[in-house]
């Protein structure tokens, strides 16, 4: 089925920005993993976490969501600052397995405690803004999605700053490369580890502030993202946060236009067969280390 | 040779007891909930195999589970194959669809994590099929008639599909058991151990792993078969959604990967608690998952050996005790 | 004489006979045993909020029968309810009916979702047990051949004939201004069926079915979706879904300025919902609803409206279906005159309930199905929704096509 050119474009953008977002979701999830060597399980709920602590600003404050963003990303940062300092470090016992669990457990205590507090309504705000379009070319592009996209890439810009120029980053970079060097090196890895989760959580309270007015939250929210955050992982390198950012935006134009013509269901294939095609081919995907 | 016997023993000691079980209790309560444990420790159990003994993790067993459990519904539905045939049918495609996928990703070398979001994809994209083509029911889901006999393997109370299942158990049980004490198991455990080293003496790491797959497949599968016989009902988000994948490896690593009894012990366990949990505050739903979860955690962070793990720490304790 | 007038008549005939029974006093210790009754639903897990809702509506019902008076042919025996939790999941609700089962429960209601509702009936039945299906519009749950499972309402295939028959008269009445559909459903059971079966009868209308397009729960975004909506540009838009889809789909509709002639619900899920004309009062603003509804013309409805309210939820077709279903039940067990299952069962099969807020007349069950059961065509109107057809229960003349 051919599509007239206007709609294509608007399909494409539509695509970056919805892909802005997943890229947001896996900047946090490539550094955990990069650093960390876990999948964490319980990225999905904290993104729902996060989410609720932005509908709660707006709602009990009447706070803003892009206002709350420095309220909500140190808060993030400090829950996963203190969980991985005082449930994963402790719970895992350095065996893959075991972490796998631990942040499965997590994750179905955070959604379980989100239901029990908030209910299972979904829960939305309104803004001004929340109905407003930016034309660009053919395409009406709302508002908050345009900001999502700026939003992405001042967050991987500020990430790769953090990772780039500061001792804390040399220190990560250092872990993540040979942790018993570093150790021997006199870093404090515990310590690192739980900074690099704190930074991934902390940019999924960056994500939900720029999801929030575009969507909804209700405690079931999160599992929606995970495997199409793990996809972008995948495929931009697991560790690499350019590749994060890449990744999402492609995947994101991947799943808009699979939608377009293999209709939204079926379209969905197009991002696990890039998942997978990524792992069977180039592991390591478009900019990570080599395996 | 004498812990090997022992073993067997133990096995076939085990069967012969929960055999009993029916014949003291006429209880829906109990027969239903030790049926739910048999067949969440065959899902262990198959899972175990591949990532215990074989170590690869599979996040996505539920690919095994769906085929099975469509493969015996369509061989049913549009076919009109006896469910016990199509049972044969359900066993051999997932172990196909193991070896298929296992084939595909070992030659590719793709291990740790890689291989378990790989698993994870097929999973996904299994479901995502089913759900787009009129063959599996699509987004309907297929249904098989209400229609109780031996034959048709639809069984008036629980106690027909108990033994069922615990048949199913008994042979993954002794699969397991043959793992541990054959060659193959050996040379599989070897590759997991140290791959390299494995080839470096002889082993083909790619047949032995894609054993591994295949057999994990196939009792995987029974699982799915079994499934659609007992609640007659099956979509694409039962067969490939995560939730199966997650129950498979949750309750193999709780209850020890690698080991002969861990998976069965996780099972059961974790069954009791959910249990446990489900009713313990009607009012507050959501309470309930919340103190699983906590468990979970907690287990993990005192038993890093999973349950089974007490076990063998008991005996070196013990063991120790007796030096002098 | 109006149907309301005559439920009004049969409510005060029976608080009178409350009344004399309260007048006579009650022998010492002679308390009739109160009657277990299994409420079995998804409270957790992803269909935690319907579920709840659906809890909500069969405890109320419970506790308005106990207040007055209990079942009167038990001596005012009271209900008491089993709650049990589906987990979202068939295998757990078919556990949970073992569980209830056992500790003698004389019936169940529940369990809002067509998947469990299968397993839970089938549970059931090995047991003799009465089963009341609260919503599970999957027609395939009373086509089983089941003699314990009974249903209130109506299922897909009759909300979809409904649906259609009504698009026509409205399109007729308004001078055949709309030819062209599109069809928008989730992609499990009740979204993929409901479509099938609209797909199917619309053409036979003389109506243009242009795309089907079928969408994941969750789906993050409609964008999409829409995109194909202006290039397709159908007269109707049909959505199946449920709410958070519902609610993002007609949000992006409204964002991308996309009006078609008349926004034709199928079971939607949020398009008879006070919670999305609340929420979104411009983007629900003239929807058309094809749904379970209550009669607005029956007093008690808006008497429990305001009573849901009050607890601050929602007034959810969850809440009323479970409500009337629970009532249906107590009204069986009444004249059952016992709290055996097989009478109970009986009970149901001769019912002519009709003492009910729902616009389905007497009750009358042929294998398992209400016979009576409908939907009602709702439209949002003036942020509110008001019925539109069947003439009966009409409360505003509906509004065909939206304004161009």
């Amino acid at each position: 089925m051919m599509f007239d050119p206007g709609i294509l474009f608007s399909s494409v953008l539509n695509g970056l920005t919805t892909g802005a977002v997943y890229a947001l979701i896996a900047l946090g999830l490539t550094l955990i993993y990069g650093v960390l060597h876990i999948i964490n399980f319980a990225h999905g709920a904290s993104l729902m976490l996060a989410l609720y602590a932005v509908y709660m600003l707006k709602e009990r404050f009447g706070m803003d969501p892009y206002l709350a963003l420095p309220l909500v990303v140190p808060g993030m940062f400090a829950l996963g600052y203190a969980l991985q300092r005082v449930i994963i470090n402790r719970a895992s016992h350095g065996k893959d397995e075991n972490i796998l669990l631990v942040t499965l457990g997590i994750s179905i205590v955070m959604e379980n405690a989100a239901l029990l507090f908030f209910k299972s309504d979904t829960r939305t705000i309104d803004t001004a803004y929340t109905l407003t379009t930016i034309p660009i070319g053919p395409a009406m592009i709302a508002l908050p999605k345009l900001v999502a996209f700026a939003g992405a890439l001042v967050v991987s810009g500020v990430l790769l700053w953090i990772v780039g120029k500061t001792d804390l980053g040399r220190a990560i970079r250092a872990v993540a490369k040979e942790k018993h060097g570093a150790k021997l090196m006199g870093i404090d890895v515990d310590h690192v580890y739980a900074m690099s989760f704190g930074i991934g959580l902390a940019c999924l309270g960056a994500a939900a502030c720029f999801l929030l007015p575009a969507y909804y939250v209700n405690p079931q929210v999160g599992g929606g993202f995970v495997l199409v955050a793990f996809t972008v992982v995948v495929l931009g390198g697991m560790g690499s946060f350019g590749g994060a950012l890449i990744g999402g935006l492609l995947v994101g134009v991947v799943e808009s236009l699979g939608g377009l013509y293999l209709g939204e269901s079926l379209g969905q294939i197009g991002i696990f067969v890039i998942f997978i095609g990524v792992l069977l081919f180039r592991p390591q995907g478009l900019f990570g280390a080599k395996v | 040779m004498n812990s090997t016997l022992k073993e067997l023993g133990s096995i076939v000691l085990f069967v012969a007891v929960v055999a009993c079980v029916p014949l003291v209790t006429d209880s829906g309560v109990t027969l239903n909930f030790v049926m739910m444990a048999l067949y969440a420790a065959l899902l262990a159990q198959a899972w175990n195999i591949l990532g215990g003994f074989g170590g690869q993790f599979s996040f996505g067993h539920a690919l095994f589970f769906g085929t099975g459990a469509y493969i015996q519904a369509i061989a049913q539905l549009q076919f009109g194959l006896n469910p016990w045939l199509a049972l044969a049918l359900a066993v051999t495609g997932s172990a196909a669809i193991g070896l298929g996928v296992g084939g595909l990703t070992f030659r590719y070398g793709l291990k740790g994590s890689y291989f378990a979001l790989v698993t994870l994809a097929f999973a996904e994209v299994f479901r995502i099929l089913a759900l787009s083509v009129p063959f599996t029911g699509a987004g309907v889901g297929l249904m098989i008639p209400l229609s109780e006999s031996f034959a048709n393997m639809q069984f008036a109370s629980r106690k027909g599909y108990l033994y069922l299942m615990l048949g199913f158990v008994a042979a993954a049980l002794l699969v397991t058991w043959w793992l541990k004490h054959s060659r193959f198991g050996a040379y599989l455990q070897a590759v997991r151990d140290n791959e390299d080293a494995a080839r470096a003496i002889g082993v083909n790491p790619f047949n032995v792993k894609l054993g591994a797959i295949g057999l994990s497949g196939a009792l995987m599968g029974a699982g799915g078969a079994f499934y659609v016989q007992v609640f007659q009902y099956i979509d694409p988000g039962i067969a490939f959604g995560p939730g199966t994948s997650v129950e498979a490896l949750v309750a193999a690593i709780v209850g020890g990967i690698g080991t002969l009894w861990g998976p069965v012990l996780g099972a059961v366990v974790l069954h009791v608690l959910a249990d446990i949990t489900r009713n313990m505050f009607g009012q507050l739903p959501g309470i309930n998952m919340v103190i699983y979860g906590v468990v979970l955690v907690l287990i993990v962070m005192f038993l890093p050996r999973g349950i089974g793990g007490i076990a063998a720490s008991v005996k070196s304790f013990f063991s120790k005790r007796g030096k002098p | 004489m109006s149907m309301s007038q005559n439920s009004r008549r049969q409510f005060i005939a029976q608080s009178a006979a409350t009344a004399s029974a309260l007048a006579f006093p009650l022998v010492a210790g002679a308390q009739p045993k109160a009657i277990k009754i299994g409420v079995l639903h998804p409270v957790t897990g992803a269909l935690a909020y319907s579920g709840q809702q659906c809890r909500e509506g069969a405890l109320m019902a419970i506790e308005d029968i106990n207040k007055s008076g209990g079942i009167k042919s038990l001596g005012g025996a009271k209900i008491e309810a089993l709650l049990g939790d589906a987990q979202s999941s068939p295998q757990a609700g078919a556990a949970e009916i073992e569980k209830m089962n056992e500790a003698g429960v004389s019936a169940v209601i529940g369990a809002f979702a067509s998947a469990i509702c299968l397993a839970t009936t089938q549970a059931a039945a090995k047991y003799n047990l009465p089963h009341v299906v609260d919503v599970g519009v999957a027609d395939q749950i009373v086509e089983r051949g089941l003699k314990n499972t009974f249903r209130f309402g109506p299922g897909y295939r009759k909300c979809a004939e409904v649906a259609v028959a009504n698009l026509h008269v409205l399109n007729t009445a308004a001078g055949k201004p709309a030819k062209t559909v599109m069809i928008i459903h989730e992609e499990s059971l009740f979204g993929t069926g409901t479509a099938n079966l609209l797909a199917r009868e619309l053409p036979g209308y003389g109506y243009d079915v242009k795309e089907v397009i079928k969408h994941a729960n969750p789906t993050r975004d409609f964008n999409n979706i829409v995109l194909r909506m202006k290039a397709v540009n159908p007269d109707i838009v049909i959505p199946a879904n449920y709410y958070n889809e519902y609610a993002l789909l007609v949000r992006t509709m409204q964002q991308q300025k996309v009006t078609p002639k008349a926004i034709f619900s199928v079971l939607g899920g949020a398009a008879s919902s006070y919670k999305f004309v609340k929420e979104f009062p411009d983007a629900a603003n003239g929807i058309i609803d094809c749904n379970h509804w209550f009669n607005p013309k029956d007093k008690r409805s808006a008497e429990l409206k305001k009573r849901v309210e009050a607890k601050g939820l929602f007034f959810s077709y969850e809440v009323f279906m479970a409500y009337t279903g629970m009532r249906l039940l107590a009204d069986a067990i009444n004249r059952a005159k016992s709290v055996d299952r097989a009478a109970i069962i009986d009970a149901l099969n001769t019912s002519t309930f009709s003492d009910h807020i729902m616009p389905y007349g007497p009750t009358q069950f042929v294998n398992g199905q209400n016979m009576g059961a409908q939907p009602l065509m709702t439209q949002v109107y003036k942020n509110d929704i008001k019925v539109i057809i069947p003439r009966d229960y009409r409360e505003v003349d509906a509004v065909f096509p939206l304004k161009a």
